[in-house]
């Protein structure tokens, strides 16, 4: 690969003095106060606190009320550039991901068009070097125009910049076409990101089959859609030696197929979003179209095993599938509704007030599967240490609000946690060594 | 107030409809059929599936009771072609209708159309979800012919995956007092319907044990994905006809029968069948929904009791 993996638009170095704040990073080890030197963007030097004098840059004092943490980064997105701007573009996603303390974020390809040529990737790529306000990498597509049929020029496009391949929002169902891709990314190289669903099995499905679609008369979509696909795949990649990543595990039994799969040793990975950890399907009682997502919600008990799975390190990392989609085409009957939910700006906090606050996950275990990804994709992963590029995030974690409470980063609002009392907001956020987000009440001190 | 789902309705509330229902029953028998009740008031009937009975049965009740009735239909594909679902509500809603009996393909349209409009919304089905009046008629059915439902063994035969009427149904039966027991092809029974508190069969073995048997419709239409191998399969193992039924038992189905298949065409014409009785039951039960809902702390005056003269 030559191309630069991620792209963000040019922005001014940052320099900057956190003055006395708790620094956590699971990786360097460090939690506790500190001061932190920002110079040029890099991560310049770290001391105790009060220890650091100021340079003439602005200055956070934060007293040790609030936490440096490394940005998040996240291995699903969908920014709807190119033919979708009306529900969101590579501005307002990334304003998006920054206010909510990401620094990283990769897009899929289902766009219109699919991204599935360099020519495509190269475009798309344009405007993210020109627009986006956190470094964005692309997935474009395993097959052309994602209809599982003909395997994408994905040795161009790998040149081109392709972080890896993925059809998300469909499966490869043909599992000859999925060994084929396995069999040439010895070429190319570049994750294999798999969107796994058995539309035969799916078929007209909006949501998971069980006691609550059976009360709604919904159509169902079984958990044995994903999991049959994941095993099948983690046995196509043991097989064929290949390197493959499980986007939205959804239910117990995929999380037990990847397990199944890492324990014999095949290179698999795994994502879960904050609405599967967070949420089942007795949230769709209510038939909010926000809750239609795909993979869809399914019962406590997979919600309890999505837990245990991304604790146990088994689902490796999380990953939001920001979906944004226009106003009116979720306000109709929710057989109708586009599945997604955004994610971007609510995944920490919701995270941090269910599963930390409610002493399921430790915060630093959490700080950890947000950062993981990048890892997965054979990027640097954020690190707070002297010498890194600064990619960071102030997080407040006593601050209370609500989310969509004044609006959103996201062009769209089709929020599955919209309403909800949340604890934990990003104050400031560093990408790639450029301030790409201040929380709009809060101001640094200039010293 | 609205009539979203059955499980909206206590027992007490059933029971006020029904009580309703049948005071209105009586007024039916007289040579006016017409009473002055909800004169003044527009009911808007917005159909986007096709429906005879239901429609025919809100319209007749609406106008027994002396309001306005507005008739809306169209067919689901000239909305996603056109105006949507809201502007539809928004624009019909302008004319300030009192009630809105909504009919419509999708799951959950009624409870959307009453974020809408401050009319009184009416589920008259939603795709395959409920259907809250046919269950509160047939409730009123039985009653009249047993005197009440407690302690009734209820089966509830046929395609249960797709019928809006066994989810209502199997809620306002229970609520009732009655035991409901679902049957019908593995195929047709969705995974997770023990959840709403009845039994499972896919046998009519044990089905002599019913004092009523409610026989679904096989819905051709819905069959695209052929769920049985056949109807004359389908028959042979689940049609009710004149061996399955005993003497003692009691047939009702929400229409319209497929004669030969769900139902043998001898059995459908037996006394036993409260086919019929189920259609007036619609007139009289719906002239009580309309008249529950119109009469709410909406209206801007408390109405009179219906006049019987």
């Amino acid at each position: 690969m030559s191309a630069a993996p991620l792209l963000s638009r040019p922005s001014p170095s940052a320099d900057l003095l956190f003055r006395d704040v708790h620094v956590l990073d699971p990786r360097t080890g460090f939690d506790g106060r500190h001061d932190v030197r920002v110079r040029a963007g890099e991560l310049a030097e770290l001391g105790a606190a009060g220890t650091l004098e100021a340079e003439d840059v602005e200055v956070v004092d934060a007293q040790g009320r609030y936490h440096l943490l490394p940005a998040f980064f996240d291995t699903h997105v969908h920014l709807r550039t190119p033919g979708q701007e009306h529900k969101e573009d590579l501005e307002t996603g990334t304003r998006a991901a920054a206010a909510g303390g990401f620094a990283g974020v990769i897009a899929m390809p289902n766009t219109d068009p699919v991204v599935d040529s360099a020519a495509l990737l190269g475009s798309v790529r344009e405007v993210a070097a020109r627009e986006a306000r956190v470094p964005v990498g692309f997935l474009p597509a395993i097959t052309v125009g994602s209809a599982g049929v003909q395997l994408t020029e994905m040795a161009e496009m790998r040149d081109g910049g392709a972080l890896g391949f993925s059809d998300d929002g469909r499966p490869v169902s043909s599992a000859a076409v999925m060994r084929k891709a396995l069999r040439y990314q010895r070429l190319c190289g570049g994750v294999l990101a798999l969107h796994e669903e058995d539309v035969s099995l799916a078929g007209k499905g909006v949501m998971h089959e069980g006691a609550v679609s059976a009360a709604l008369g919904l159509a169902g979509i079984p958990s044995v859609s994903e999991s049959t696909m994941v095993a099948r795949d983690a046995a196509l990649a043991a097989y064929e030696h290949g390197r493959v990543h499980f986007q939205h595990l959804s239910v117990h039994e995929s999380v037990e197929a990847v397990a199944a799969a890492k324990a014999q040793g095949v290179s698999v990975s795994a994502e879960v979003t904050p609405h599967h950890l967070l949420l089942c399907d007795e949230q769709v009682r209510g038939l909010d179209s926000s809750t239609k997502v795909n993979p869809p919600l399914a019962t406590e008990s997979d919600r309890q095993a999505l837990i245990e799975g991304l604790r146990s390190g088994v689902i490796d990392c999380v990953a939001t599938d920001h979906a944004p989609h226009a106003r009116e085409e979720k306000e109709v009957p929710f057989e109708q509704a586009p599945m997604g939910t955004t994610g971007l700006e609510t995944a920490f906090a919701v995270l941090y007030t269910e599963l930390v606050l409610g002493g399921v996950l430790e915060l630093s275990l959490l700080v950890e599967r947000m950062t993981a990804g990048a890892g997965l994709f054979e990027l640097p992963v954020h690190r707070i240490a002297a010498g890194e590029v600064a990619n960071l995030v102030l997080m407040d974690l006593d601050a209370r609000w609500t989310a969509g409470e004044h609006g959103w980063e996201s062009r769209s609002a089709n929020c599955a946690f919209a309403g909800r009392a949340l604890r934990g907001r990003a104050l400031l956020t560093v990408a790639a060594g450029a301030v790409a987000y201040r929380e709009r009440s809060f101001s640094l001190v200039a010293v | 107030m609205n009539l979203l789902s059955i499980d909206d309705l206590d027992r007490e509330a059933i029971e006020r409809i029904t009580d309703h229902a049948a005071r209105f029953a009586e007024v039916s028998d007289r040579e006016i059929k017409k009473v002055p009740t909800l004169r003044g008031r527009m009911v808007l009937n917005l159909f986007y599936e096709a429906s005879t009975r239901t429609r025919g049965s809100f319209e007749l009740a609406a106008k027994r009771l002396s309001a306005d009735v507005v008739n809306f239909a169209a067919d689901g594909s000239s909305v996603e072609k056109g105006e949507s679902l809201k502007d539809t509500v928004l624009t019909l809603n302008a004319n300030k209708p009192d009630a809105i009996v909504v009919r419509a393909p999708w799951v959950g349209t009624a409870e959307l159309v009453s974020g809408w409009t401050d009319a009184a919304v009416i589920n008259a089905g939603d795709g395959k979800h409920e259907h809250p009046t046919q269950a509160l008629l047939d409730v009123y059915t039985l009653k009249r012919r047993l005197g009440k439902l407690d302690g009734l063994g209820i089966w509830i035969v046929g395609d249960v995956a797709h019928s809006r009427v066994a989810r209502s149904n199997i809620v306002a039966f229970q609520r009732m007092g009655a035991h409901v027991t679902v049957c019908g092809p593995p195929t047709l029974i969705p995974r997770g319907i023990e959840a709403l508190g009845c039994d499972v069969r896919f046998t009519l073995d044990e089905v002599a044990g019913a004092d009523v048997v409610y026989a679904l419709r096989m819905q051709h239409e819905r069959m695209a994905d052929a769920p049985v191998p056949s109807l004359r399969e389908y028959a042979a193992c689940y049609q009710i006809n004149e061996r399955r039924l005993t003497a003692r038992q009691i047939l009702m189905h929400p229409g319209p029968v497929n004669r030969g298949v769900e139902l043998s065409g001898g059995i459908v014409d037996s006394p036993q069948a409260l086919i019929t009785a189920q259609v007036q039951a619609g007139l009289v039960v719906r002239m009580a929904v309309l008249y529950t809902l119109l009469s709410g702390p909406r209206a801007q005056a408390p109405l009179p009791e219906p006049q019987l003269a």
